[in-house]
């Protein structure tokens, strides 16, 4: 009846590959384990036998510049990513989404890689890295190699990873460059499981007055964090202005898909939401990348 | 695997599926921490590790190895006095309440204060974000830590609370006392009925239906009883006495046997005791039942049709409650504008932080006799019906049953049922050893009453300048599977159901009905927070179509002394709430200037709008309706001039110790430290009666009063006739008796009394003023409280999210005994209200229960909470003791309605169903339909 059997606190990520490759019966890895436990306790996932804790793994908790990226390891706790000066410089959506999940003492434990790992579509910072162009490293006894984040994913709630065979060891995200700005927003409701009813990251660069290039992520808008191409095609290259919105929401309606959750919401509000997101999000990116184009001036 | 606790090295081995809390609390016996939900979701159970917050009941305690870990036992020591700052400023300012997420809101607390040593009030609310209160003290726990950070930083000694003082004549009563269990609470020295533990101890589980509706086939327990460390599995065959129990009808099976009908998910089919909670977890799992499945009766207007099955054989019709006055047809015709209107309110968690626990412990009587005693060790709001529905299952007389109460991690009218009692004693019995049933959260939310889901039509007759001519009221409420306080919940929301208002005609019926959803029963504010909301929302609708001032349409009806209630009883004194509506209406207007009630645009932010929103309520202090209130007392002096005062009254967390505290030592002229309170156990506290209806600061306020007033005339009669004197020339000053000039210590007195035969002791049982049952007319109750309540929100016209920034409340409590206590419960009653309003929803579909985690039923956090402003009114009743009358749920009632009439002024959205659904007000506003305010 013991949610698990052999609790493995790794030392390394070869380490933590072997105990996860050795391991009797159903092994999973785990860091914060703020999603994992509550869902092994309450039976949503199936029973383990063993748990491998990869916290302690000083290659996974590491936070800082590597060359003309960002890496954050897997298992960095939220609370350094939110009070992280390199993150707020880099990445302002990250350190937005990653200060709005769960509360302080959630975020001393939970992780990053946890919060992608889950593979829940609206997961607030997968959300975030998503609009960022961010990329995972994963390592197995092959090897490393990276992968962009929708590749991940297999479905809700499921990763793509195998999970006797593959860790996530991090995240890589492009540095800052001039005239470019993020921003995250979600909305809520005040009953009901903590999960954002929408999301949104939003990426842009700019000169001047026009939208160079843009990312647009939104959750849950599909079984896996989705990507809003058509819209972002749309505003590329375009001066930005509001009399443009609606047709950018348009483009996300054509390719989202918004759905209805009992208790929660429906796919309308959802669907009206988006605009709201849209706007406030867009807005709050294309500020912080003047911000940094007048600064550089 | 080696690391630290408190400062003290520890080795120990990490157990298989071990988290950090059950390490802490079951294997190094720290119970300071506290485990609320087991979920991730209250904060209760929050510890340090290497100097940072995290929730020790889903952190695995493996990964301790290494770590240094603080708890509230370690606290005082890092702080290097008796007290951290932050322990002393929660006790000085009123911070505690039940105390049970105490240990969580200081270790946060502290740590905050460790990164950041000068938070202001938004840095503490981000950090404290998920730490919840459900006595929701959240404005106060703020200053106490605002407080501790200057001490912290400066030294010197706290600013204490800024609360008012009664005034009067009074010595103590009316002044600012902490509580008397406060410091227990901050070091985490309290115990409360889980961190209890005795040798040789059982562990119990319950095997719950988990169906809405069926009859019982087949138990098989065989497998269960065959697993090695299970100490007993017993069916409803094995009880011993009575199979049902019931707070006034017994018609709740304690177990459902073979053949007999499972009325909700949560009826009890087997029960377990087992050497371990493990153990007893996995027997649940061999137990087998055949089941066949029943049609659902899910809400109450489908229980009444005659199509619906019949869940109990008297039918579904718990009972049909009538209200009448006058002639609300002949109303209707005189009068010159009627409304009509239905509102909907869903069924609620009482949600209290400390989930339910019992121990039954079976003892051989000290003669050697062959008869065993059982004690039962838990947190109860009614210790004396515990006892004598425990009784009656084992088929015992009462004398042989002790109910020994413990700390209660709050109650709110939910832990006045049966939970764990009766199966904890059924599983004693027959193992002859103590047993602990403890519930987790999910067991807590699926298992206990509720409050009634309701549905509630209100037609309304009035003339053009407002005057109240007929109210018809017509309510549907859902008693659930079992009777619980169903009747007398729904009669009081019956009876409030027309408001604080005066009319000459009122006609309510409500039916009371029996459903497959889970029982509903007591639940502070006892039907009215149901009945209030609807008409309040409709007073306000009335205001609109009238074109007439919310406040003005108020005070033109509003109940004073001499007017008549719907029930026929004339309101002879005591009638704060014209002062109520003025109290508040001023502040509001000095607030927002102008008119509160035109939407106003929120500074910054074009797509966010804000108004103030207006609502009154009364509720009744005490049971009342002809049923006799009385409640017992014993006030003891000892040889060291100690008083103690004994009822079985409850403590839950609402301050009642402190109230008795006060009044004693008022009456014997003792400074308050000198007195001790003893409550809720049955061997040795006399019978106070129910904690309910607002009473225990009336009735067993009075009793202790009159106990210590007889006490001090039997000392007074000692010392008379020792140095004869009239006994009037007897003073008592700060514990001295003043004889003839000679100060005499009250403890001395002991020996001469007990040398004349006289006990230092006395006793008292008080009756309330006689009261009417409904329908008779004249006294109903003998005294209600008044409260109104201004709320002002800020609504996103987006989105439709709705946030609340300032309360305003007056209550007319009739005397403040204990102004720090009275502050809580205004807080805590406007934060419970907000919940009520904005986030709480116990849902349940075809009987089955979608909120049964503590993730899906949200109760309101310290950054939710608005401004709270508080004007205690005080209008005395002449047999309240110094005048008081009930608080515990008036606090409460008029938040929902001040909120939801605040949104429809802020946008035009009318709420009339429960909780505030975003998306209504959204969809609203972007289809039009609503959001021309104020134009007409």
């Amino acid at each position: 009846m013991t949610i698990w059997q052999h609790y493995h606190l790794a030392k390394s990520i070869e380490d933590a590959l072997q105990a996860l490759a050795a391991a009797q019966g159903p092994a999973r890895v785990i860091a914060g384990g703020t999603d994992l436990l509550l869902d092994l306790e309450q039976g949503r996932h199936s029973p383990v036998d063993t748990l491998v804790d990869v916290s302690a793994i000083p290659e996974m908790a590491e936070l800082e510049q590597r060359a003309d990226e960002l890496f954050i390891g897997a298992a960095v706790p939220l609370r350094r990513v939110v009070q992280s000066e390199l993150v707020g410089r880099h990445a302002a959506a990250l350190q937005e989404a990653a200060g709005l999940i769960g509360g302080p003492q959630v975020r001393n434990t939970a992780t990053l890689g946890g919060n992608v790992g889950h593979a829940l579509p609206a997961a607030d910072g997968a959300i975030a890295l998503l609009a960022l162009g961010a990329e995972a490293e994963i390592a197995s006894l092959s090897g490393r190699r990276r992968a962009p984040m929708q590749a991940l994913y297999s479905g809700p709630g499921r990763s793509a990873l195998s999970h006797k065979e593959e860790i996530l060891v991090g995240f890589y995200l492009p540095l800052r460059a001039e005239g470019e700005g993020s921003a995250f927003r979600r909305v809520m409701r005040p009953q009901g499981v903590a999960i954002a009813i929408l999301n949104m990251g939003v990426w842009v660069q700019r000169r001047q007055e026009t939208i160079q290039a843009a990312r647009i992520a939104i959750g849950p808008a599909g079984p896996i964090p989705f990507r809003a191409r058509a819209a972002e095609q749309l505003l590329a290259g375009r001066p930005y202005e509001t009399a443009l919105l609606p047709r950018v929401v348009e483009a996300i309606l054509g390719e989202a898909r918004f759905r209805t959750s009992p208790h929660r919401s429906s796919a309308d509000y959802r669907r009206h939401m988006c605009g709201v997101l849209l706007e406030d999000t867009l807005n709050a990116a294309w500020e912080r990348a003047a911000l940094q184009h007048e600064m550089s001036r | 695997m080696n690391f630290t606790v408190n400062g003290k090295q520890v080795t120990i081995e990490a157990l298989p599926g071990e988290m950090l809390s059950d390490l802490l609390r079951e294997r190094l016996r720290l119970t300071g921490t506290k485990i609320g939900c087991n979920e991730a979701e209250c904060g209760a159970c929050t510890v340090l590790v290497d100097g940072e917050p995290v929730l020790s009941c889903t952190y695995p305690s493996a990964k301790a190895e290494g770590k240094s870990i603080l708890t509230i036992e370690g606290l005082a020591k890092v702080s290097g006095d008796a007290l951290h700052p932050l322990q002393q400023a929660f006790i000085e300012h009123g911070a505690v309440q039940c105390g049970y997420c105490i240990p969580g809101q200081i270790m946060t607390a502290y740590a905050l204060l460790q990164h950041n040593p000068e938070p202001d009030s938004q840095e503490i609310r981000r950090a404290l974000k998920d730490t919840l209160c459900r006595c929701a003290g959240y404005p106060t726990i703020e200053r106490a830590i605002l407080d501790a950070a200057q001490v912290a930083r400066r030294g010197g000694r706290l600013r204490g609370p800024q609360v008012a003082e009664a005034g009067g004549s009074e010595k103590v009563v009316g002044k600012l006392r902490p509580r008397p269990d406060a410091v227990e609470k901050v070091t985490g020295a309290a115990m409360f009925t889980d961190d209890l533990h005795f040798p040789g101890m059982l562990h119990a589980r319950v095997k719950r239906a988990g169906v809405p509706h069926a009859i019982v086939k087949r138990i098989d327990t065989s497998r269960a009883r065959a697993l090695p460390g299970v100490a007993a599995v017993l069916t409803a065959a094995d009880i011993p006495g009575e199979h049902y129990h019931g707070l006034v009808i017994y018609d709740w099976p304690s177990l459902v046997g073979v053949g007999e009908r499972v009325r909700y998910v949560g009826d009890a089919v087997a029960i377990v005791a087992a050497e371990t909670r493990q153990i007893a977890t996995q027997a649940l799992e061999l137990i087998e039942v055949d089941y066949e499945l029943q049609p659902v009766v899910s809400n109450a207007v489908q229980a009444l049709s005659p199509e619906a099955p019949q869940l109990h054989e008297r039918g579904n019709l718990l009972k049909h409650i009538k209200v009448r006055k006058g002639d609300v047809q002949q109303g209707f015709e005189q009068s010159e504008i009627i409304l009509e209107h239905t509102f909907h309110t869903p069924s609620t968690d009482h949600a209290f932080l400390e989930p339910e626990c019992c121990i039954a412990r079976p003892l051989l009587e000290a003669s050697g006799a062959e008869k065993m005693r059982m004690e039962i060790y838990v947190g109860s709001q009614i210790p004396y019906a515990d006892r004598e529905q425990v009784a009656r299952a084992l088929g015992w007389p009462v004398e042989r049953v002790r109910v020994i109460g413990q700390l209660m991690g709050g109650g709110f009218g939910g832990k006045e049922d049966i939970a764990g009692q009766v199966h904890a004693a059924l599983l004693a019995n027959a193992t002859g050893r103590p047993v602990k049933l403890l519930f987790d959260r999910h067991e807590s939310l699926v298992v206990h009453p509720k409050r009634h889901a309701t549905q509630i039509r209100v037609k309304m007759g009035a003339r053009r300048d407002g005057r109240l001519v007929a109210v018809e009221t017509e309510l549907f409420g859902d008693t659930g599977a079992y009777a619980s306080l169903g009747e007398k919940v729904l009669t009081r929301a019956t009876t409030h159901s027309s408001g604080p208002y005066e009319m000459p005609h009122a006609k309510a019926d409500c039916y009371a009905m029996y459903t497959n959803n889970p029982p509903a029963g007591a639940f502070r504010g006892f039907g009215v927070t149901q009945s209030a909301f609807a008409i309040e929302s409709m007073m306000d609708m009335l205001a609109h179509e009238l074109n007439l001032d919310p406040v003005e349409l108020r005070r033109r009806n509003a109940l004073r002394v001499g007017s008549i209630t719907n029930t026929g009883q004339e309101l002879r004194e005591s009638v704060g709430l014209m002062e109520c509506i003025e109290r508040v209406d001023a502040e509001m207007r000095r607030l927002a200037g102008g008119d509160p009630f035109a939407p106003r645009p929120a500074p910054g932010n074009p797509h966010k709008v804000r108004a103030w929103g207006f609502a009154a309520a009364y509720k009744n202090t005490g049971l009342g309706g002809g049923a006799p209130d009385k409640a017992g007392a014993e006030v003891e002096l000892f040889a060291n001039g100690e008083l103690e005062v004994r009822t079985s009254s409850a403590e839950l967390g609402q301050g009642l110790v402190t109230v008795l505290q006060l009044i004693v030592a008022e009456e014997m002229n003792v400074p308050p430290s000198q007195v001790r309170v003893l409550v809720m156990d049955t061997d040795l506290t006399p019978d106070g009666g129910p904690t309910t209806a607002s009473r225990q600061t009336f009735v067993t306020g009075n009793a202790a009063r009159h106990a210590a007033q007889a006490l001090r005339e039997a000392i007074a009669t000692t010392l008379a006739e020792k140095y004869d004197l009239p006994p009037q020339q007897i003073r008592f000053v700060e514990g001295l008796a003043q004889v003839n000039g000679h100060s005499i210590p009250l403890g001395q007195v002991v020996q001469l009394m007990q040398a004349e035969g006289r006990q230092p002791r006395a006793a008292y049982e008080y009756w309330a003023p006689k009261t009417n049952p409904l329908g008779q007319g004249g006294d109903m109750h003998f005294a209600f409280s008044f409260a109104v309540q201004a709320a002002e929100v800020e609504v996103d016209r987006r989105s439709g999210e709705v946030r609340v920034l300032r309360v305003i409340a007056a209550n007319d409590v009739g005397k403040a005994i204990n102004p720090l206590g009275l502050q809580g419960q205004v807080e805590g009653g406007v934060m419970m209200g907000l919940g009520n309003a904005l986030t709480e929803h116990f849902i349940v579909e075809e009987g089955r229960i979608f909120t049964d985690r503590l993730a899906r039923y949200r109760i309101p956090s310290i950054t939710q909470t608005p401004e709270i402003i508080s004007f205690v009114v005080q209008h005395p009743v002449a047999a309240g003791p110094y005048g008081a009358k009930g608080v515990g749920e008036i606090v409460s009632i008029p938040t929902t309605p001040a909120i939801t009439n605040a949104i429809y002024h802020a946008t035009g959205v009318r709420i009339d169903r429960l909780p505030v659904d975003q998306e209504q007000i959204a969809t609203a506003l972007k289809s039009g339909v609503a959001g021309q305010v104020g134009g007409d």
